[in-house]
């Protein structure tokens, strides 16, 4: 018997896009298969690497840990979205950049993702709170040093032009 | 690294879950699947239905009145966490789930979710055995809450039938001159604990008089040492200024294994060093709050700010 397919909508990065999946597809599959949006990476699939990070509704998840189906007439964020109108790099984007915040950059997306949701709630964090903001992904070329550093750089380009905290 | 296939089924009340709960044999409840998912992935679990409360916005509450914090069982972590009245109402709440994963697994995971999955290596179930909390399980024959002493059964084996759904916990209120905390050791920040301890203390006496207040009751509830949370009653040896006694009464009463992760002695020794610790922080706090009861008992309860988060 041919498995169910459920027939879904979601809004990834503004646009949005209607599904037939089965229930067990996973978010990140859907959005790497289904919507070629291979920007979210899928390391470890059970939820502790953080690199299949993306915003559902704003707020950080493991789009490995999370059916489609279940987040159906949801707003999903992913690295893609992340870039400005004219394609210019967004503000963390430009500081992992300005900060050399990655090696292989495998790791990068769900970083991105993250921190642009933890610099919304936090917009000046100290070092310790960058380091809580990133405690849930991992990199496994840098260190973490300049990844801390671009969360604070990111913060700094957030703010308005000119602006001091 | 794929789920095999299931059943999907969404409903959008509590009824409709219990209803299909009691249609499909063989059936998990999916909240924030942040356990499940896994399991699901890695083939550990295959059930023939899923039941996902995703939709059902009526379990998505956190609820606080004087007499402590209702849960439904939709509420994330994070909601939990984030929520003023019930960290006010029972503190122990806010500092567990700040030790629950990381906060991306908060904002999907939810509270009552991880109690059900009675994972004995978890903080929520021990909060919940230490406090004294029940859980409300429905099924279409009615509704029926559990004690927490009576619900966790085994590792990752609660006293919910398969036809109930957990749709609500509740903690009680932080007693007057009592004090909550919780301590563990990982290996990683946001790892399963080695060893965890949540601990209460109530005080007694005036704290005036010689001899000042002593303790009433000392508690503590142990995750990541048995099959489920092991709740103990340190009160005949606690000394405040000096737990000793009632570090060696604990080390002396859990029986811990070894896995990869830490050798049975070493997690027996962890447990005399939190037990201490979270003792201390629990009793300094109880004083506080004694404090705060002979000398400010003009400041009013705010006992009326039972609000709906959901």
């Amino acid at each position: 018997m041919a498995e169910p397919r459920h027939q879904i909508r979601l809004r990834v990065n503004g646009a949005a896009y209607d599904v037939d999946v089965p229930a067990r597809r996973l978010l990140s599959d859907v959005l790497r298969h289904d919507l070629e949006l291979t920007g979210t990476h899928v390391g470890c699939e059970h939820g502790v690497c953080g690199a299949c990070t993306v915003l559902l509704d704003g707020d950080p998840v493991r789009s490995c840990l999370t059916l489609a189906v279940s987040v159906d007439g949801q707003e999903i964020t992913t690295v893609e979205g992340l870039t400005g109108a004219d394609g210019e790099l967004g503000p963390v984007q430009q500081a992992f950049k300005d900060c050399h915040g990655l090696q292989c950059g495998f790791c990068t997306p769900g970083f991105l993702t993250t921190i642009t949701a933890g610099l919304r709630d936090n917009p000046e964090p100290t070092r310790d709170e960058a380091r809580e903001m990133i405690g849930g992904n991992l990199c496994r070329c840098t260190g973490y040093q300049n990844i801390v550093s671009a969360v604070l750089r990111a913060a700094e380009l957030s703010r308005p032009e000119g602006g001091t905290p | 690294m794929k789920p095999a296939p299931f059943e999907y089924v969404r409903p959008r009340t509590v009824q409709e879950a219990v209803d299909a709960l009691t249609e499909h044999a063989d059936a998990k409840v999916l909240a924030g699947g942040q356990s499940l998912i896994p399991l699901l992935s890695m083939r550990l679990a295959s059930p023939a239905t899923l039941v996902d409360l995703n939709r059902i916005e009526e379990l998505a509450y956190v609820r606080t009145d004087h007499a402590g914090v209702r849960i439904g069982a939709l509420a994330r972590h994070a909601q939990v966490q984030r929520d003023d009245a019930a960290a006010s109402r029972q503190p122990l709440l806010r500092r567990a789930l700040a030790l629950v994963a990381h906060p991306t697994i908060r904002n999907r995971g939810t509270t009552v979710g991880s109690i059900a999955h009675a994972d004995p290596a978890a903080e929520m179930p021990a909060v919940l055995a230490l406090l004294g909390g029940t859980v409300t399980a429905r099924s279409t024959g009615g509704e029926r809450d559990i004690a927490a002493a009576d619900f966790f059964v085994g590792p990752l084996e609660s006293a919910l039938r398969p036809d109930e759904l957990a749709t609500e916990a509740w903690v009680p209120a932080l007693p007057s001159r009592s004090g909550v905390a919780i301590r563990e050791l990982s290996r990683r920040h946001g790892d399963y604990a080695l060893v965890g301890v949540a601990a209460m203390i109530t005080l007694q006496g005036d704290g005036l008089t010689a001899g000042g207040a002593t303790v009433a009751s000392a508690r503590a509830a142990y995750f990541s040492i048995g099959d489920t949370p092991v709740v103990l009653d340190l009160t005949d040896a606690a000394e405040p200024g000096d737990w000793t006694a009632a570090a060696e009464r604990a080390t002396a009463a859990v029986e811990p294994e070894s896995d990869i992760h830490a050798s049975a002695d070493y997690r027996r020794h962890l447990v005399g060093v939190l037990t201490r610790q979270a003792l201390a922080a629990a009793h300094d706090e109880a004083k506080l709050s004694g404090t705060h009861r002979l000398w400010a008992q003009h400041v009013p309860d705010n006992s009326e700010d039972a609000g709906d988060h959901g």
